[in-house]
């Protein structure tokens, strides 16, 4: 589907323009790519995504598998939406994003199924429910949707590192003071097994993931003030930079 | 001559297929044709990449359910010490097909390949239960494997796999008895998709410790096992046939029990425990 697209006179003769116009090309693409990964997190500032956050974090290994399928997810529903987006009718422009992502998330779990069978039964629903991840449709309508494939894709794939870095991070604390371990290799002795740590089962909660998550806003929102500010104008901000 | 001029027509048809494919491709966007047209090459181009993806991948999802189920196994036969692996244990164990109404194994057929899933699908391999359906099975394979674990030669425990509807879902599991036919040495659910955090606490260890120990059947045979509602009190006189039930999820536990009785009734292994507890026995 995507290489009949690529060939439409249309879509390649204004892809090409901007590519050719677009000398800035490296400095926006760096910062396309790195923006999303604390300035403009998607978990963090745009508190986005949390329902997974909150879900797949209580190890380490069902975490990194789920920031990699939203992130498959993400960068494919992004540039294929990027490669169409002259052609799509704007009365089921949302239909058509959904459609493909939910096609991705398909294919993503199928693939699950068939490679990491232990991690797609932990994983459960959640790998399905990437598809009403408002992190996906949230950049395909308002990044892809309007720009060409290549800024789409790193746009795409700065966002998808964004909620990695975040849900690694959460899943890291969640399972070390939970389980005492990482990856299910045991860090700290367990007391009940003659070590000296007690494990925090509050940590294997869901309000365990929350309170994490809210250290990490306070702690970021301290180090970078200006995320203080009315962050409705700095989404507007977004839209300015990115229809330049 | 005939076929350069059929081979040139061709050209010419797809080429005006093309030329029509590009018209309605340069319509402005908000054109019902265009939208209609693009909704079309899109849910096709979807459907046959998903499809391509499930189908392909099948062979390997399915192998990967069988290595699966096959660890299952091993834990719930207790041989799951961790020095051995899983081919190695699973070869300890011995596979049977057991013909359900009779109760007798059937020889000649390989266990390991046969798929209850296939068989309760096959006509001809299961029996409709239009009338008597507590598990909700609709058809009941007319055969089923059994695992039998022996210690020295002398039978140790009786593996059944069991299935019936939960609440959203069909839940798959492995009942493990002591050789008397009667005694849960283990349960484990292996797959369902009952409510995550109530009835999903099925497929929980804390719930599922609570299994061994219990007597499934009664003194004539009966299935008398129960998923109660609430807690059991454990000095009632019944309290070895009853488990407490799973709180705020009484249709998954309701299902629970519905599927115990069916497959330890006459419809299910019932004249298997039969006839294995009087041979090993008598």
């Amino acid at each position: 589907m995507v290489r009949s697209w690529q060939h439409c006179p249309v879509v390649s003769a204004a892809d090409a323009g901007t590519t050719r116009g677009t000398h800035t090309m490296a400095n926006t693409s760096v910062r396309l790519l790195l923006e999303p990964i604390v300035d403009k997190n998607p978990i963090t500032l745009q508190i986005l995504g949390i329902c997974s956050a909150l879900a797949v974090t209580t190890k380490l290994a069902p975490a990194i598998t789920m920031s990699i399928a939203l992130t498959v997810v993400l960068v494919g529903s992004s540039v294929i939406i990027s490669l169409i987006r002259q052609h799509m009718p704007s009365s089921i422009r949302i239909i058509i994003q959904m459609t493909i992502i939910a096609s991705l998330v398909i294919v993503v779990d199928q693939v699950l199924q068939a490679f990491a069978y232990e991690l797609s039964k932990q994983l459960s629903v959640f790998v399905g429910l990437i598809i009403t991840n408002c992190i996906v449709l949230g950049r395909a309508e308002a990044f892809a949707s309007k720009n060409p494939p290549w800024p789409s894709f790193i746009d795409a794939l700065g966002h998808g590192i964004g909620y990695s870095v975040i849900l690694i991070g959460v899943a890291v604390i969640r399972e070390l003071l939970g389980s005492g371990s990482l990856l299910g290799v045991q860090i700290l002795p367990l007391l009940k097994e003659g070590g000296w740590y007690e494990p925090n089962g509050l940590m294997l909660l869901a309000p365990g993931a929350f309170f994490i998550i809210g250290l990490m806003i306070w702690a970021i929102r301290t180090w970078k003030p200006d995320q203080l500010e009315k962050p409705e104008y700095r989404i507007h901000v977004v839209h300015r930079t990115e229809a330049q | 001559m005939s076929a350069d001029s059929r081979s040139q027509a061709a050209g010419a048809g797809l080429t005006g297929l093309v030329a029509s494919i590009k018209a309605v491709f340069k319509l402005p966007n908000d054109d019902p044709r265009k939208t209609l047209a693009v909704a079309l090459v899109l849910c096709l181009a979807c459907s046959m990449v998903v499809s391509a993806t499930a189908v392909s991948l099948r062979p390997l999802q399915e192998r990967k359910a069988a290595l699966a189920l096959k660890s299952e196994i091993v834990e719930v036969a207790g041989l799951d010490s961790g020095e051995l692996d899983l081919d190695e244990a699973f070869a300890q164990i011995e596979t049977r097909l057991v013909d359900l109404d009779s109760g007798a194994f059937v020889e000649g057929a390989d266990p390991l390949s046969y798929s209850y899933r296939d068989a309760a699908k096959d006509p001809a391999a299961s029996t409709s239960l239009s009338e008597a359906d507590p598990a909700g099975l609709i058809r009941r394979p007319d055969r089923m494997p059994v695992y039998l674990v022996r210690d020295a030669g002398q039978l140790d425990t009786i593996i059944l796999p069991i299935y019936g509807a939960g609440l959203w879902s069909t839940m798959h599991g492995l009942l493990a008895l002591a050789p008397d036919g009667r005694t849960v040495k283990a349960l484990t659910f292996y797959e369902q998709r009952e409510t995550a955090g109530l009835g999903s606490e099925v497929a929980g260890e804390r719930w599922l410790s609570e299994w061994p120990g219990k007597v499934v059947l009664d003194a004539s045979g009966k299935p008398v096992i129960e998923v109660a509602k609430g807690d059991v009190d454990p000095n009632a006189p019944n309290a070895e046939h009853r488990v407490d039930g799973l709180s705020g999820a009484t249709l998954t536990s309701n299902g629970v029990t519905n599927l115990m009785r069916f497959w330890l009734g006459p419809q299910g292994y019932g004249p298997f425990l039969a006839t294995l507890s009087g041979r090993e026995r008598g």
